[in-house]
């Protein structure tokens, strides 16, 4: 697939769809042949992530960042959008701690402001992704058979699409100020590849000597997939889509960058990199603090994300 | 397994025809290639009509797309407004990019596995968490920003390489862009190969090893690695796929002439036969990657069969 | 101008045989075989003259070709090059006598029928020429240019070869200007060859002027030669130009400072703050014709209605022209003060028409906007092509210039077009429903070329639809003067009555910028801010 990796990189699983065996399972390999049911794995992934530094301090870190994207008057009383362009890219000043970008907005308050956009559209892009990817991949992996020569042979389709034709022709197609055309694009873009993960683990969830106990006792498809194989693949998709959230939301910088991104009045990280990026040498605090806000975030994701994987991975106890 | 590749090729049809056919309808969703020809001038009706009547534009959609296919399988790929055959800016951007993406997956291989094994090996400790910090902050800045910065940082203010690629894309101009390229794949090595060996190095075949007196680089390179790299792999081979697909944004701020130029500049001036035979090749490429690290899988893991 | 105006007419005028004289005679003199290199775009069509309307594609055939005419760099007086005289009783019936002597860089000489066949080729249809409407004032244009149908001629009836060193040309009209558009590229000389075998010529273009083409990378280069037979007094003094393709202008910069290159004749606007501690002196920022503007959709009833004269008003005034061209384009954009360029002097017909409506006043602007009865619904939304230039910017800044001046939130908002082609659809299609960006680059420094195309009902490249009984009127009657003073004075009539109207607001001239190397000396750009390049020293 041309573009997408550049920036949406997909982090894991990347062997064709029709691969019989997928990353997911060295990445996130949830399920032993341990006997152990989904109940008392989630109880006890839980009981070790309350001790688990890493996933105390992501998860402060990630509760704080939902609240000043619900509420961004906590932190500032500033109005975003209110710029006095005289005084383009001057460094810090009183009241103004991270100074002025280009058109002379206060590069604080718009930092504190961008987070609402920026973490809507990775949080949504992402659940929609995984909702989607998980969804279709988990029915290809299931059923098998013609479902998954046809579902994979879909998701190739998508793959085999550049990121930038996709978002050239969608985002100028569907021109709203909102963040949903950007969310829905990432969400076309991005199930392919959590359906490829959530297939792998289906596939080998539903090998398992449980699975395939609970066959024998004559359950029916819809109960053995929810209840038994459907715990046990849940983990690894967590796992992508936890990286995926970070880089979603540098994708939606890259669509800015390219002109297709969010629009102004919506005030996000991604616009505000966009913009500093190529003023890096007059004026690099401007490139700085929403760049750094987005590191923070996306670190803040993964690590969650690496804690809840641990967490839910015996072998590495 | 002869039987598994046959089938496999054979789906590739329905998937070339789909994508083709979507990226056709997308060039055509993207509007009239015709006025953007005559600059700021109103476009002569008559002169348009000429030019949309040879394109094929005034035609309907799937007229257009069978006619288009139709030329490509006898070998024509179509003139880009310029007036240069396709085939031509093919065979003068493809090299470009795979020398480029041959740059980028060495420098990922290299790097990449070295930090993965060491920080695998020292799973916990600080240089580790050090490790992962900073290939979390690879991750989350976008090409551009890594692109401007170190082409300023290296190629102007220090002066250590040249700033751009001159038009023969020689392999040691394209090194700096190969790591820009290189940065976002390399934090996923790093962590594929960490995750990897963190997983085998308590595996009893390493202990057994380790028990049996090896030293300690010949259990690391000759045990561990080889078990371990099989995701990394599979990851590099599919990433080839992806990088071929052109690095746009690297393309374009280091001055590359390669796939993502030209696909880029077909998608600015809505040119169908640009777009559609780059995209073309690519899917290709893609698939035919896809299929071979599916087949290389089950090489490297035994447990695998392919029916 | 590339990225700004993308692609605009850039007839290149280029260096001329006055300057020549006065700086000494080129060859023989120090680095006077010295070979510069130069950043380029690569061009959006195949280098035909009748073909090619953006700057890219003129920088080449401005060294390659010379024209009847040629606007000299400095004054932009249109003046004979090929030409020996122009005569004409009547302003319709031309007789045109060449120079002798000038010979096509492969020997073949330049006669009354290497123009006539070249000018016969870009109008006719068949041949699909973007600037074919150039030869439309032509006698017979209509047989082989028909607006429907297939072409009836397939030459134009107007062109008469007398002998192998003059010819005639009968117009339609009356038109007492013809002579001066003719230093235009679409109107240069072609030889055989261009005919006969038209593939060959494309990859290797031959023409008359101080340059040749030794070879052609299509999409990444080309190199130029000095043509030591070449019959003008404008002598290259440089031994060549290599032309380099950068795919960002960003980049072409960063190999200038890193010593890769000699010339960049388009520096970005994000590296303009640096220019002056980068290159010193080694850079020029000039006025050029072009200017940008905001057009109303006139076609939309919302914004013609009467009474919005004054909201269009009010918006110009709300819109701080000096700081946004200070603070963004660090004053290579010079706030506007009419709707032509400086750089047509004031002899040319460049006057203050805007006045007060082009100065900043928030108090008035919000006045005159809740007179005219306030913005249609409340809003306003500004269109552009972002893809290249620094469209987004300059939009953001005039977005909340205008928020800032009406006090009432984010009334004010931009939308950001993904590809010129998109925004030239929906400009063409007119379809935009709010103001939008229009950059217009003139064919030939006429006032002429600023008011009719873009505003006469039915111009040309009269987007927002503007229509005005007395404007067209005092155009008409501007074409019909002989006396080149009294036409400019109509023209000035008219365009006082888009100050009243303000169909369009002008924003900022653009200025042509461009930093070199200190190899080389003499760099000028023309009026359509394209290098000299036959000037230009190297060391």
């Amino acid at each position: 697939m041309p573009e997408p990796y550049e920036n949406a990189k997909e982090a894991i699983a990347p062997t064709g769809a029709g691969g019989a065996m997928d990353l997911a399972m060295s990445e996130a390999e949830t399920v032993r042949a341990d006997g152990r049911g989904p109940r008392s794995l989630w109880s006890d992934a839980w009981h070790q992530l309350r001790r688990d530094p890493v996933f105390l301090v992501s998860a402060a870190l990630i509760v704080f960042l939902v609240l000043i994207a619900l509420w961004p008057q906590i932190l500032t009383s500033a109005d975003p959008l209110r710029c006095d362009l005289s005084k383009s890219q001057q460094g810090a000043a009183p009241g103004h701690p991270f100074g002025y970008d280009t058109q002379g907005c206060d590069v604080y308050t718009r930092t504190v402001y961008g987070a609402r956009a920026s973490i809507t559209v990775g949080v949504c892009a992402t659940v929609g992704a995984a909702l989607l990817g998980s969804l279709l991949g988990g029915l290809a992996g299931f059923f098998g058979g013609w479902w998954d020569a046809l579902l994979s042979r879909i998701a190739d389709v998508f793959f085999g699409i550049p990121v930038i034709l996709g978002g050239l022709v969608f985002l100028s197609v569907v021109t709203s100020s909102t963040v949903w055309p950007v969310v829905g694009f990432i969400v076309l873009l991005g199930w392919p590849q959590v359906a490829r993960i959530a297939r792998g683990a289906v596939i080998t969830a539903k090998q398992h000597d449980y699975v395939q106990a609970a066959r024998a006792l004559g359950a029916g498809s819809a109960r053995m997939l929810l209840r038994h194989v459907a715990p046990n693949a849940v983990a690894p998709v967590i796992v992508v889509a936890t990286i995926a959230l970070g880089t979603y939301i540098a994708l939606e910088a890259t669509l800015s960058f390219l002109g297709v991104g969010l629009r102004p009045p919506t005030v996000s990280w991604g616009i505000d990199i966009s913009n500093a990026a190529p003023q890096i040498r007059n004026a690099p605090h401007m490139l700085l603090w929403p760049a750094g806000a987005l590191s923070v975030t996306v670190l803040a994701f993964i690590m969650l994300g690496d804690a809840v994987r641990d967490a839910l991975d015996p072998k590495l106890r | 397994m002869g039987r598994y590749v046959i089938r496999r090729l054979l789906q590739m049809i329905p998937v070339f025809i789909g994508s083709t056919f979507l990226i056709f309808f997308m060039v055509y969703a993207l509007g009239d290639p015709v006025a953007a020809l005559f600059g700021d001038k109103a476009p002569d009706p008559a002169t348009a009509a000429r030019i949309r009547k040879d394109l094929h534009l005034d035609q309907p959609l799937w007229k257009q797309y069978l006619l288009y296919m139709g030329a490509i399988f006898q070998g024509d790929f179509g003139t880009a407004f310029n007036g240069q055959k396709v085939t031509e800016l093919m065979a003068a951007a493809f090299p470009v990019t795979l020398r480029l993406t041959l740059v980028a997956i060495v420098i990922e291989v290299i790097i990449g596995i070295t930090l993965g094994v060491i920080s695998g090996l020292r799973r916990g400790r600080p240089l580790d968490t050090g490790l992962l910090v900073l290939t979390l902050v690879v991750i989350s800045v976008p090409t551009f920003v890594s692109g401007y910065l170190l082409q300023f940082l290296l190629g102007v203010k220090w002066g250590w390489v040249r700033p751009s690629v001159s038009s023969d894309a020689r392999l040691d101009e394209l090194i700096l862009p190969g790591i820009v390229l290189a940065l976002v794949s390399l934090a996923y090595v790093t962590r594929l190969s960490r995750t990897s060996i963190a997983e085998n190095v308590r595996a009893d075949y390493v202990r057994t090893a380790i028990a049996k007196g090896l030293p300690r680089h010949r259990v690391i390179t000759r045990h561990l690695l080889r078990n371990s790299l099989i995701p990394v792999v599979t990851f590099i081979g599919a990433d080839i796929g992806s990088l071929m697909g052109g690095a746009i944004v690297t393309e374009r701020i280091f001055n590359i002439h390669g796939v993502g130029y030209q696909l880029y500049q077909g998608i600015l001036r809505n040119n169908a036969p640009t777009v559609v035979g780059f995209v073309t090749i690519l899917v290709i490429v893609f698939l035919v990657a896809n299929l071979l690290v599916d087949l290389l899988y089950a090489v490297l893991d035994p447990r695998i069969r392919y029916a | 101008m590339r990225g700004a105006t993308h692609a605009k007419w850039a007839a290149g005028a280029a260096a001329v045989a006055l300057v020549a004289t006065a700086c000494g005679g080129g060859a023989g003199s120090g680095g006077a075989d010295g070979i510069l290199s130069s950043s380029w775009g690569d061009p959006q069509n195949p280098i035909e003259p009748a073909n090619t309307n953006e700057v890219q594609g003129g920088k080449v055939l401005d060294m390659i070709f010379r024209g009847l005419k040629r606007y000299d760099p400095k004054t932009g007086e249109a003046k004979d090059m090929v030409a020996e005289r122009i005569e004409t009783t009547d302003s319709r019936n031309f007789t045109i006598t060449l120079k002798p002597g000038w010979t096509f860089s492969n020997g073949e000489p330049v006669t009354a029928k290497s123009f006539t066949d070249a000018w016969n080729y870009g109008a006719h249809v068949g041949n699909k020429q973007a600037n074919a409407p150039f030869f439309s004032d032509i006698v017979g244009y209509d047989d082989v240019h028909p607006a429907s149908g297939n072409p009836r001629a397939k030459t134009m009836r107007g062109l008469v070869v007398k002998n192998d060193r003059t010819f005639t040309v009968a117009l339609k009209d009356t038109f007492s200007s013809w002579p001066e558009t003719l230093g235009y590229q679409a109107f240069v000389p072609l030889p055989r060859v261009f005919f006969t075998d038209h593939d060959a010529w494309l990859n290797k273009p031959i023409g008359n002027g101080p340059y040749t083409v030794e070879s052609y990378a299509k999409g990444s280069g080309m190199k130029l030669r000095r043509w030591d037979g070449y019959k003008g007094d404008d002598k290259a003094k440089n031994g060549g130009v290599d032309l380099t393709v950068y795919t960002d202008n960003n980049t072409a910069y960063t190999d200038l400072m890193a010593g890769n290159l000699d010339l960049v004749d388009d520096v970005p606007a994000q590296q303009l703050k640096n220019v002056r501690n980068d290159l010193g002196d080694r850079y020029v920022n000039q006025p050029a014709l072009i200017i940008q503007t905001l057009v109303f959709p006139m076609y939309r009833p919302e914004w013609s209605k009467p009474g919005m004269e004054k909201v269009r008003r009010g918006l110009s005034m709300a819109i701080n022209r000096k700081e946004i061209t200070q603070q963004i384009f660090q004053r290579t954009r010079t706030p506007t003060k009419d709707w032509t360029s400086p750089a047509l002097g004031r002899d040319g017909g460049y006057e203050d028409m805007c006045g007060d409506a082009c100065a900043y006043n928030p108090a008035q602007a919000k006045k005159l906007i809740q007179e005219g009865g306030g913005l249609p619904g409340g809003k306003l939304t500004l269109t552009s092509n972002v893809d290249t230039g620094s469209h987004r910017a300059w939009m953001d800044a005039v977005c909340n210039s205008v928020n800032n001046a009406l006090g009432r939130g984010a009334v004010c908002t931009v939308n950001p077009v993904g590809t010129f082609a998109d925004f030239r659809n929906q400009q063409t299609a007119f379809r935009l429903t709010g103001p939008f960006r229009s950059g217009w680059q003139a064919d030939y420094p006429l006032i002429q070329n600023f008011l009719e195309p873009l505003y006469y009902t039915g111009g040309s490249s009269n987007y927002g639809k503007f229509s005005d009984k007395r404007f067209d009127a005092l155009v008409d009657k501007a074409n019909r003067e002989t006396d080149r003073a009294a036409a400019v004075k109509d023209f000035q009539a008219a365009e006082r009555i888009l100050a009243a109207q303000m169909p369009a607001i002008p924003l900022w001239y653009q200025n042509g910028s461009a930093g070199w190397s200190d190899r080389l000396s003499d760099v000028t750009l023309n009026q359509f801010s394209v290098p000299v390049y036959d000037q230009i020293k190297v060391s």
